[in-house]
């Protein structure tokens, strides 16, 4: 159990600079993945609740496509599906981005984070209430000054705690990256286990990580409700 | 030929993944229904261990979970035969992917039980106290049938992770559809690259099939759970 330790810890926890591994990995991906996914979402959830009905509907099919299959068969689509492709092969800029796994697993991470946040910022947008839209417009404003200024900053509060939830399910999605062999924390513990036959302290060891990230999350995000969303606190006493 | 002839493959390991994830929402139900009772129990040695199960089971990500318990658990059992000088027992992969999801779920499947008792008013119970039932009749006659209706959207969403969550058990040696898609490219390579794209997106397609389906088959179910409610 010592070696174990002793071999693998700076693999459990960064590897070492260039060759990032383990928790180090876990966070880049988780990051880079809900930032992306969040960038891309924001504007899809505004053309989901369109009311033009083929701009909603497109967005629609989007996201029930991308939440309706497994991640893990989107990754596996993504890097060796794609690849697979005459195609994809014959494009050199294609053939490049798709042959780096890093690439691969960042894009199916991002789609798919970005399908569940669409759905969870559209219900927000929806939910605000009529009067404040109908006011802002009474004020003369246009769409996007709408959305900058009256929509956006209360959906999006008020989407927090459905979006930390994604946040903490994409940090757990994340250890699909090992079926790519991307080295994060899950593949680092994967392959101590079978170094070492002591599945439960190579497992238990990532699992504490796990668990200690996503209880650190769940504090941040309890912290930023408590912030933006301290106007709908039940008033005390 | 459609398939390249492996129809009764993937249509095997479609029916393998349904039978998973039925059985794994069984044992998941199960484990919900205790947890959410043990979890509102006045009594702490119930409701502490209740919380401490969700909050580690819902902590750590369901794919180290399933790793940790299949080979932490198969390993534990080497060691007993070993020591008592048996031949190698080795677990039924279909045995335990329904039970380590069914764990897992089973955590989930509490925090939406819970949720759902508490939104049934407190008067309902009384009022069944009143009538002379016992707490157990109370709840199966009284609150049970109450509490789907604020439970379902949160076991719909549950069954449609468990679905998903299935296609990760081919890593424990399941022959579910993931595997079979992936066989199949296996079986195909030699007569072109583009097989792989094909078959993953022909299992794509099925789970795409399978999660449609049932978010029409809850839909009728919040309708019926929800008769005399809607506005």
């Amino acid at each position: 159990m010592n070696d174990l330790f002793q071999q693998y810890w700076r693999q459990y926890l960064w590897g070492s600079p260039g060759h990032w591994t383990g928790l180090a990995m876990t966070l880049w991906l988780t990051v880079v993945s809900v930032a992306l996914g969040f960038g891309l979402a924001l504007p899809l959830a505004v053309l989901r609740v369109s009311t033009r009905r083929w701009v909603a509907g497109q967005v629609w099919l989007f996201t029930h496509v991308f939440r309706g299959t497994p991640l893990s068969v989107q990754l596996l689509l993504c890097y060796t599906g794609l690849y697979s492709l005459d195609a994809v092969r014959a494009t050199p800029v294609l053939a490049a981005f798709f042959k780096d796994a890093l690439n691969c697993t960042l894009l199916a991470f991002t789609l798919n984070t970005a399908a569940y946040t669409t759905e969870i910022f559209a219900g927000a947008i929806q939910a605000t209430s009529r009067g404040e839209v109908e006011a802002a417009r009474a004020f003369g404003m246009s769409g996007v000054t709408l959305y900058r200024r009256i929509i956006l900053p209360s959906a999006l509060r008020r989407a927090l705690p459905a979006y930390s939830n994604e946040v903490i399910l994409m940090l757990h999605a994340t250890t699909l990256a090992g079926t790519a062999t991307v080295v994060d924390l899950l593949k680092v513990a994967r392959n101590a286990a079978s170094d070492y036959y002591l599945p439960f302290v190579a497992y238990g060891l990532a699992a504490l990580l796990y668990l200690t990230v996503t209880l650190g999350l769940v504090h941040l995000f309890r912290r930023a409700e408590r912030r933006w969303l301290a106007y709908l606190r039940p008033v005390e006493g | 030929m459609l398939l390249e002839g492996y129809g009764p493959q993937l249509w095997a390991g479609t029916v393998e993944t349904l039978e998973l994830a039925f059985g794994s929402l069984v044992v998941a139900f199960t484990f919900g229904l205790a947890g959410a009772a043990a979890k509102l129990s006045a009594d702490r040695r119930l409701a502490i261990p209740a919380g401490l199960y969700t909050t580690l089971i819902r902590g750590v990500p369901d794919l180290v979970l399933m790793l940790l318990l299949f080979y932490s658990f198969q390993d534990l059992l080497n060691r007993v035969t070993d020591a008592l000088g048996q031949p190698q027992f080795d677990i039924d992969p279909f045995v335990a992917g329904i039970s380590v999801l069914g764990f897992i779920y089973g955590a989930y499947f509490t925090e939406t039980f819970r949720g759902a008792v508490l939104a049934v008013p407190k008067g309902q119970w009384e009022a069944a106290m009143a009538f002379g039932f016992t707490r157990p009749q109370a709840f199966r006659r009284i609150v049970f049938p109450q509490m789907m209706r604020f439970a379902l959207p949160g076991i719909s969403n549950n069954w449609q992770v468990i679905l998903k969550a299935t296609a990760l058990v081919s890593l424990i040696g399941l022959h579910e559809v993931v595997r079979a898609g992936q066989d199949a490219i296996a079986g195909t390579s030699g007569k072109g690259a583009y097989h792989a794209f094909f078959f993953l997106l022909v299992v794509a397609f099925i789970y795409l099939l399978l999660t449609t389906l049932s978010q029409l088959v809850f839909q009728a179910l919040e309708r019926h759970f929800s008769l005399g409610f809607r506005p």
